[in-house]
């Protein structure tokens, strides 16, 4: 008898736990498992939306992984276009995989909400690295594309991959797919296996590899930037080494289709507001990322524009035909 | 001695009432979620995120309280692999093998105890390697490249065959039905979507918690169903209280088992349920005469010391570097970072509050963990004695909540039945289920490995041999290999 109760504790406690929302709460949707980068989006805007009362009660943060989004982005489709209390998070992947067809629509299948910040692409080398600039280690690439083995976070064609190719080809290379890359289940695992001497480079967002710039492991070769970032003014930028290269990786929402015109603004109103919040600009700077704010209209034809290039790019480069 | 003040320092923070009470709801909270199947500890931590929030709580005492989920679930995850031949989630996959048999026997008191106290061991004694050798060992576990994982994971598939009880033909396939399985999904290294049919839902492939709810728990209760019809009973209960000679027998596996698994917690790319199969199984190479996966207690404790001494280790490359050894603590990380901590190499020197109160925190939660667990064993045992209507439909239920609760799929609730009639039928003409979880679990890991030491060379596959560290792990496979040929032609002939 005691065990019975006990066992029916036990389910009542995760039953608790699993569903101790208030029901009137928005819903933030992550589109991947809890710890990568759409769940921190989803659960740090939550939380301030929440704290700067935004929306009534907490938000609700549901992870759905599933195809790099792509689940996520057909549920919403097919199930939840017009459901007003949902963000979806996203960000520069989504849209690769959106342009690389491999999700079930075009963008222009949602609303898309606003972008808050940035996370800027670098590409870094161990501390004992041979190469000093980004000079030394293109010149070395084109000489030989098999001379430095390069890695990120991404697989093949993803946008850790891209942005090193799109930079490889304005230094002139020709045969991209001579470069070996090496996927990693994150940026800090690539890192340390770089400091290792398992890789030479690591192209990744700088966000996530900040503690190894401030330690010194790592140096820094560029950051894919129009201006320097914030955080570390001194990183040389791709431009002001002569190549004409930015890589963002931009965290925004979307909602579902059908959303309606009133809906859809408040969304972006109240993002707005969340955007100008000292809690946000603080939150944005020490998690690495450059507050950068598109929303609404402006926002969609960001990303029907940015899914276009990538279009292209995947296309230059062979990942798509 | 620098450690010693900074560990003191730390305990001067773990012992604040509020964390105190943190460390007591977290432990307890996490034993109950380890124990139910489906919910582990990544859910279980995901969970509690928002609730650190609500309270406000600042970066140490949230680290704490996750981490002491995180400790407990690793406890608890044993329970109902003991008591119902279900583990709670994959790192208990191995105290299966001989947790149920004892239960069988009657000895699930003895089995519970044995665990707890094999769980004790491995976590106190990971923590003291964290505390003592953290920086160094994160320094070692750098040098450890994509062909030296692969080794270790050569390693572990070598000594699946001796795994389990049966027939070592059988073991091999179920192994490799695992492996093959492990292949559904977006190739993680281009892209490619393999064995989809053009269902997102498979893109992700299958998600080895919701295979192992399904292998177990739903055809345990197809199992059930059928003797049911047959007539036949549950488990015994047996005697509710443990005997302290049974867990003495399993000490010296505990001890052995601790150092395994926290090796493979060290490294990022191998974790607790590695861990779990190479206690296992080297305990099986040096100790059997004949009576694991039969219930013998040593076969408890030291997946058991394992699995929890992993899950210490793992704090390693997450508090020096940054870096994620499992799920649970890329959680634990996304939290941290937005708390405004930086993880990474200069987390020791800015965060020492943090690091320290955290440690000294792991050391106060082992022993609530230990006093928590041993008082309950009675009342677990008695699970075993609930009357079948009550308990069966509870387990449906408790699966197809926790998976619903990861997945958000109703998809997966069909993947998860799909499992339990696979693992039915697998039952039937009897194999192992405990190779298949292991090949969809590790054979992931592996293949990527593979993959990421052939992108580094371009191809060629002498580069799996190049390393002394990867040439060192197979000279001790083979040395494993030797070894259980000349003890088997010594003691006398298994039974097949």
């Amino acid at each position: 008898m005691i065990g019975k109760l006990n066992h029916w504790k036990a389910a009542g406690l995760a039953a608790a736990m699993l569903f101790a929302v208030p029901a009137m709460a928005a819903e933030c949707i992550a589109p991947a498992d809890p710890g990568g980068g759409w769940d921190f989006t989803c659960r740090e805007v939550g939380r301030i939306l929440a704290e700067e009362g935004l929306v009534e009660g907490n938000v609700q943060v549901t992870n759905m992984p599933g195809g790099v989004g792509a689940v996520a982005y057909a549920n919403v489709a097919g199930k939840r276009a017009d459901d007003a209390a949902l963000l979806v998070a996203t960000s520069t992947v989504g849209i690769t995989q959106i342009a690389q067809g491999k999700y079930p629509a075009g963008s222009d299948q949602m609303r898309w909400i606003a972008m808050l910040g940035a996370d800027v692409g670098v590409i870094a080398v161990a501390k004992d690295s041979p190469y000093q600039s980004l000079d030394d280690l293109l010149s070395a690439l084109k000489e030989d594309p098999a001379s430095v083995v390069t890695s990120g976070s991404s697989g093949a064609g993803g946008w850790d991959h891209i942005r090193l190719l799109m930079l490889a080809e304005a230094a002139g290379i020709e045969d991209l797919s001579q470069i070996r890359w090496v996927q990693f289940d994150g940026g800090s695992p690539a890192v340390t296996q770089m400091m290792g001497g398992q890789v030479g480079l690591v192209s990744t967002d700088l966000g996530e590899i900040k503690g190894f710039v401030e330690s010194g492991d790592i140096r820094i070769l560029a950051v894919l930037s129009d201006e320097p970032v914030s955080a570390f003014p001194d990183l040389p930028t791709a431009k002001s080494q002569g190549y004409d290269i930015t890589g963002y990786n931009w965290r925004g929402f979307y909602t579902g289709g059908e959303v309606s015109d009133e809906d859809y603004a408040a969304w972006v109103e109240k993002l707005k507001t969340l955007y100008d919040s000292e809690a946000w600009q603080e939150t944005a700077k020490s998690s690495g990322l450059e507050p950068i704010w598109r929303g609404g209209e402006e926002f969609s034809a960001y990303v029907a524009e940015q899914e276009k290039q990538m279009a292209e790019i995947s296309r230059e480069i062979g990942i798509i035909q | 001695m620098d450690i010693l003040a900074l560990l003191l320092d730390g305990f001067s923070i773990a012992v604040l009432p509020l964390n105190l009470a943190l460390i007591v709801g977290g432990c307890f909270a996490g034993t109950l979620i380890g124990a139910l199947p489906g919910l582990g500890p990544v859910n279980g931590v995901a969970i509690l995120i928002p609730l650190t929030f609500a309270f406000g709580l600042d970066a140490t005492s949230s680290m704490i309280l996750l981490s002491a989920v995180y400790y407990g679930c690793m406890y608890g995850g044993r329970i109902s692999a003991i008591l119902l031949n279900i583990p709670g989630d994959e790192p208990a996959i191995m105290t299966t093998l001989d947790g149920y048999p004892m239960a069988r026997k009657g000895h699930a008191a003895d089995a519970l105890a044995i665990s707890g106290v094999a769980s004790f061991i491995g976590a106190t004694l990971a923590t003291i390697g964290l505390t003592l050798f953290a920086p160094l060992l994160a320094k070692a576990a750098i040098y450890f490249g994509p062909a030296d994982y692969f080794a270790l994971y050569v390693m572990a598939f070598t000594t699946i065959g001796g795994i389990t009880g049966t027939d070592p033909r059988k073991t091999l396939l179920a192994a490799m039905l695992g492996l093959m399985l492990g292949t559904v999904g977006l190739d993680p290294s281009t892209g490619v979507a393999r064995y989809t049919f053009g269902s997102f839902h498979l893109y992700d492939g299958f998600d080895p918690i919701v295979a192992l709810v399904g292998l177990f728990a739903i055809s345990e209760i197809l199992f059930f169903l059928e003797q049911k019809a047959h007539g036949g009973g549950l488990v015994p209960p047996g005697s509710v209280f443990p005997r302290f000679s049974r867990i003495k027998e399993g000490l010296g596996a505990s001890l052995r088992g601790s150092l395994i698994g926290f090796i493979a917690g060290i490294l990022p790319g191998a974790g607790a349920s590695l861990g779990a199969v190479m206690s296992y199984s080297f305990e099986k190479r040096i100790s059997d005469r004949g009576s694991f996966g039969k219930g013998d207690p040593r076969g408890v404790a030291a997946p058991e010391a394992g699995n929890n001494a992993a899950s210490g280790g793992a704090l390693i490359p997450m508090l020096t570097l940054g870096v994620p050894g499992s799920g649970t603590t890329a959680v634990m990380l996304a939290m941290l970072i937005s708390l405004n901590i930086q993880p990474g190499p200069l987390l020791f020197e800015r965060s020492p509050d943090l690091v320290w109160g955290l440690v000294a925190a792991l050391y106060l939660a082992n022993f609530v963990l230990l006093i928590l667990n041993l008082p309950l064993i009675g009342l677990f045992t008695r699970v075993l004695g609930l009357p079948a209507w009550g308990l069966m439909p509870l387990v449906v239920a408790i699966s197809y909540l926790g998976v619903y609760a990861i997945t958000h799929a109703a998809f997966d609730l069909l993947v998860m039945v799909g499992f339990g009639v696979l693992g039915f039928v697998l039952r039937k003409l009897e194999f192992s289920l405990v190779p298949v979880v292991l090949g969809l679990l590790l054979g992931m890991d592996m293949e990527n490995n593979l993959r990421r030491a052939l992108s580094i060379s371009g191809g060629d596959f002498t580069i799996l041999v190049q390393s002394p560290i990867a040439i060192g792990i197979y000279a001790v496979t083979a040395g494993f290999l030797v070894l259980s040929l000349w003890l088997s032609k010594r003691s006398p002939p298994q039974m097949a």
